[in-house]
């Protein structure tokens, strides 16, 4: 007996209300855009200077003397969390401590990070500093540079690529969805307010992989239906070829998800965020390689004489044997 | 038909075969770990019992090399330095000063007098009493104006001399500027090498990033504040008056004397008054040359203070020995030749021309040559790591049994080849990391975890194309052969625009992100690899056996 997710022969229709959809995707870009600007990204020292502590202490966390154990030192905005995990031992008790970036200051200050640990020592004698990280303004402008520039970087070499292997309009398409997956995703951090950070760079370019990958599949199939089936309506060719690969794309998302969802549960508070980011992505890029790439790719109408491979159309790799 | 080559065969299996061996000592890291160190001591001489019980615990005919855990899983300190490259242009500028002042004594009749203005410190400025004497007081200085090489073209000078009213400007020319960058930039990294290397601590790095920067990663290490004690103290260098020289190591030693080993002669000590003729603080240059008689030297030029003090001390110690001490160390002790009033000398011996370029080396790196600003620390406990690595552990486990089960339930036998190839991926995966030492990092396993749900996307495309095939097409083999045929070119395009967000990551990350490129670059690979030719040749190899008449997928 096969476990099957996904009947064997499906013919749902995709486009029947393809401008609902195309309008629920601009209405939720609308709203991250907006959550963006209104609230905007609750950046991590990487991006905004800073110094973060963690603590651990074998007594429970109270915020409010950590407060006012730091207080005397005037270091303007300090946000303390207490962090809980599933994986944290029974007398481990963790929180985190974050120091804003001090006026004036290019580099980081040594004793500020002293002052502070200190005064902690003072307040919880047992606390323990297990990791301290700082990050001076100066850096923290370049990194905010560098990140854009990948992502946008990413973005730009995959929309040459597949104009290379497929044809403009399926570019576009994918692009459209990437924009789409990176806007909603930024949009998510800004409305729950997750730390932002350098690792969470580095989901977004993989979620950009990743919603490729689906497109790319999606769009695979829908070249070679073009050849195939030279009469059939542009609508129902994609139609075709999303059920076709429809219980490929199912499959690899819950495997993917899967993997995913254990690193969420059991991998960790560090990489929670960077994790979450990923399951968001890998969501939203399966839902906009159907609904916006390849709604894009009908609007936009593609050429339908596929007849004669060009150098352009890829099959230059199908003849690679075992 | 379905058929592969044998030579192709035993090339695949060889592959497999070499991923699985060279990502077996990862199983047993820390027998390895200590294994590799043994060896490591063993061959510096120290060889105990103990250590030879360690090095025997991992056979030498294995493949020894190890992942390299980042900072964030072993737990260590990260720091990112700024060079205060302007430090060294006003350095430059007051040693400087003298020249200029008695080059322009000399034209007294043509300028008049001269009186040094306030200014930056990285420029000088001088005032004449009779500006009619300019042009001849610019001449007088662009005549001290050394050229320097450059790639850009000849007539390049080190200085730049311009004149505002009745007041000459003298400040390093842009190319000596962006030269000597440069140099205090390598300075500063072999001394903070030099300093992190004395410490001794595991697979330090040390790297120059951009143009003033330095990045100091050290595992192990408890502090960030630690490590910047140890890169912050400078050398001490100096230069003492040799009392004598002999092979005792317990030599007596008068009041106000002490006993120095030497650096490069193996039981020889010297004797030496302890108080310092000059020091290194007061060395502005050292460089590589050779002596009248063609043999290796060094030259080196003090500044102003230390250039008195030395001058006086050579001229009354003519004949005498002298010790170039460095860290208590005797570097050499040459016997001084002639009075040396210039503030510049030349230390001469039996050197060789990579020794004398080594002493340069040490002698300028004695001190920092500019101040390090620290723009980037982290402290990552070794606790927090451990935790990570558990977690991280535990996770992979987890994320690996759910999708094995679930590729079995979905596709059966075939499901069970993906799932062999699956296995042999991840070790492929840590075979080449610790083939090319590259380095894990928690966003690493991460990306681990993601190829392992990632990997079976190209199984799953085969399968599903098999699957269709298998509708229409004449038999098993057939739809097969054709399954993966067809699946090649999404295959291939969806793994390539992941792989160059990959690169991009690579390109543009720093640190963990760029573990977690890594990871997920060479995933990409061992997947498409594992995918389209070792999940194949199980299938082929299983259906040349069986022959069934018909396949499920």
């Amino acid at each position: 007996m096969r476990l099957k997710l996904v009947p064997r022969d499906t013919s749902f229709d995709f486009f029947g209300h393809w401008k609902l959809w195309l309008g629920i995707s601009a209405a939720l870009m609308v709203l991250a855009f907006g959550s963006f600007l209104l609230q905007g990204l609750n950046y991590g020292i990487d991006f905004r200077g800073g110094t973060t502590i963690r603590t651990e202490s074998a007594q429970p966390v109270d915020v409010g003397a950590y407060r006012d154990a730091i207080a005397p030192l005037e270091l303007g905005d300090v946000t303390i969390t207490e962090v809980f995990d599933p994986t944290f031992g029974p007398d481990q008790n963790v929180a985190m401590i974050r120091i804003q970036a001090q006026d004036g200051e290019e580099a980081v200050t040594a004793e500020i990070i002293e002052n502070v640990e200190a005064a902690l020592q003072a307040a919880v004698p047992d606390i323990k500093f297990v990791s301290v990280e700082s990050v001076g303004p100066k850096v923290s402008g370049e990194l905010i540079k560098t990140a854009v520039i990948a992502v946008a970087l990413a973005i730009g070499a995959v929309l040459v690529y597949i104009w290379l292997r497929f044809e403009w309009q399926f570019a576009l398409g994918a692009v459209a969805a990437l924009v789409h997956d990176v806007i909603l995703t930024i949009g998510v951090f800004s409305e729950l307010q997750i730390k932002f950070d350098l690792a969470i760079i580095a989901a977004l370019l993989t979620i950009v992989g990743y919603s490729l990958n689906d497109t790319v599949v999606v769009f695979d199939r829908v070249r070679e239906n073009l050849r195939k089936y030279k009469k059939i309506s542009l609508k129902d060719v994609l139609n075709l070829s999303i059920n076709e690969t429809l219980s490929r794309t199912v499959m690899t998302s819950v495997t993917t998800l899967l993997a995913l969802i254990s690193l969420y549960v059991l991998g960790g508070d560090v990489i929670r965020g960077f994790v979450f980011a990923m399951i968001w992505g890998v969501i939203v890029g399966t839902y906009s390689s159907v609904f916006v790439a390849s709604t894009i790719l009908l609007w936009l109408g593609v050429k339908r004489d596929w007849s004669k491979p060009s150098n352009t159309a890829g099959n230059q790799f199908a003849n690679i044997d075992a | 038909m379905l058929q592969i080559d044998t030579w192709k065969r035993v090339l695949i299996l060889l592959v497999c075969l070499a991923g699985l061996v060279l990502a077996l000592p990862n199983a047993f890291y820390t027998r390895v770990e200590q294994s590799n160190d043994a060896r490591a001591a063993i061959e510096l001489g120290n060889d105990t019992p103990q250590i030879q019980a360690e090095a025997g615990a991992w056979p030498e005919w294995m493949p020894s090399s190890l992942v390299n855990l980042g900072l964030d899983l072993r737990g260590g300190a990260h720091l990112l330095a700024e060079v205060q490259v302007g430090d060294v242009y006003a350095s430059r500028m007051d040693a400087m000063w003298p020249d200029i002042r008695d080059a322009l004594r000399g034209e007294r009749a043509a300028i008049g007098t001269i009186r040094r203005q306030p200014s930056d410190p990285q420029e000088i400025r001088v005032r004449i009493s009779q500006p009619e004497g300019m042009s001849r007081a610019q001449q007088v200085l662009r005549d001290l104006a050394r050229p320097i090489q450059t790639l850009t073209g000849a007539g390049a000078t080190d200085i730049e001399v311009t004149a505002q009213g009745d007041e000459i400007l003298v400040q390093l020319s842009e190319a000596e500027k962006r030269a000597t960058d440069d140099r205090t930039v390598r300075q500063a990294l072999e001394i903070v090498r030099r300093r992190i290397d004395e410490v001794g601590t595991r697979e330090p790095t040390i790297q120059r990033q951009g143009a003033d920067r330095i990045l100091i990663q050290v595992p192990g290490i408890g502090s960030a504040s630690e490590l910047k004690e140890i890169i912050g103290t400078t050398a001490q260098l100096t230069f003492n008056p040799v009392v004598s020289r002999g092979t005792d190591p317990d030599a007596r030693t008068g009041v106000g004397e002490k006993l120095i080993p030497a650096i490069d002669e193996e039981n020889v000590f010297y004797t030496l008054e302890a108080a310092p003729v000059v020091t290194g603080e007061e060395l502005v240059d050292a460089q590589p040359s050779f002596d009248q008689n063609g043999r290796p030297a060094v030259t080196f030029r003090f500044n102003t203070s230390g250039a008195r003090k030395f001058g006086d001390y050579t001229r009354d110690n003519i004949g005498a020995p002298f010790a170039i001490v460095l860290d208590d160390e005797v570097i050499s002790a040459p016997v001084i030749q002639s009075h040396i009033p210039g503030g510049s000398g030349i230390i001469t011996g039996n050197f060789t021309i990579e020794e004398s370029t080594n002493l340069a080396v040490l002698l300028r790196a004695g001190a920092l040559p500019a101040g390090l600003e620290f723009l980037e620390e982290r402290t990552i406990g070794p606790e927090l790591g451990q935790d990570s690595i558990d977690a991280g552990k535990v996770a992979t486990i987890v994320a690996f049994a759910a999708v094995l089960v679930f590729m079995a339930l979905s596709y059966g036998l075939f499901g069970l080849f993906a799932n062999l190839a699956l296995i042999l991926n991840i070790a492929l995966i840590f075979g080449l990391l610790s083939t090319i030492g590259a380095t894990l990092t928690l966003p690493g396993i991460a990306g681990i975890v993601l190829t392992v749900g990632m990997a079976v996307d190209a199984n799953v495309l085969v399968f599903e194309r098999i699957r269709e095939e298998l509708k229409t097409a004449k038999g098993p083999s057939r739809a097969i052969e054709l399954g993966y045929e067809k699946a090649l070119s999404a295959i291939l395009d969806a793994n390539i625009t992941t792989f160059i967000t990959a690169v991009i990551l690579f390109a543009l990350g720093s640190g963990p992100v760029r573990g977690f490129a890594i990871t997920l670059g060479l995933g990409i690979v061992t997947s498409v690899f594992t995918a389209i030719f070792v999940t194949r040749l199980m299938i082929i190899t299983w259906y040349e056996r069986r022959r069934p008449k018909t396949i499920e997928v």
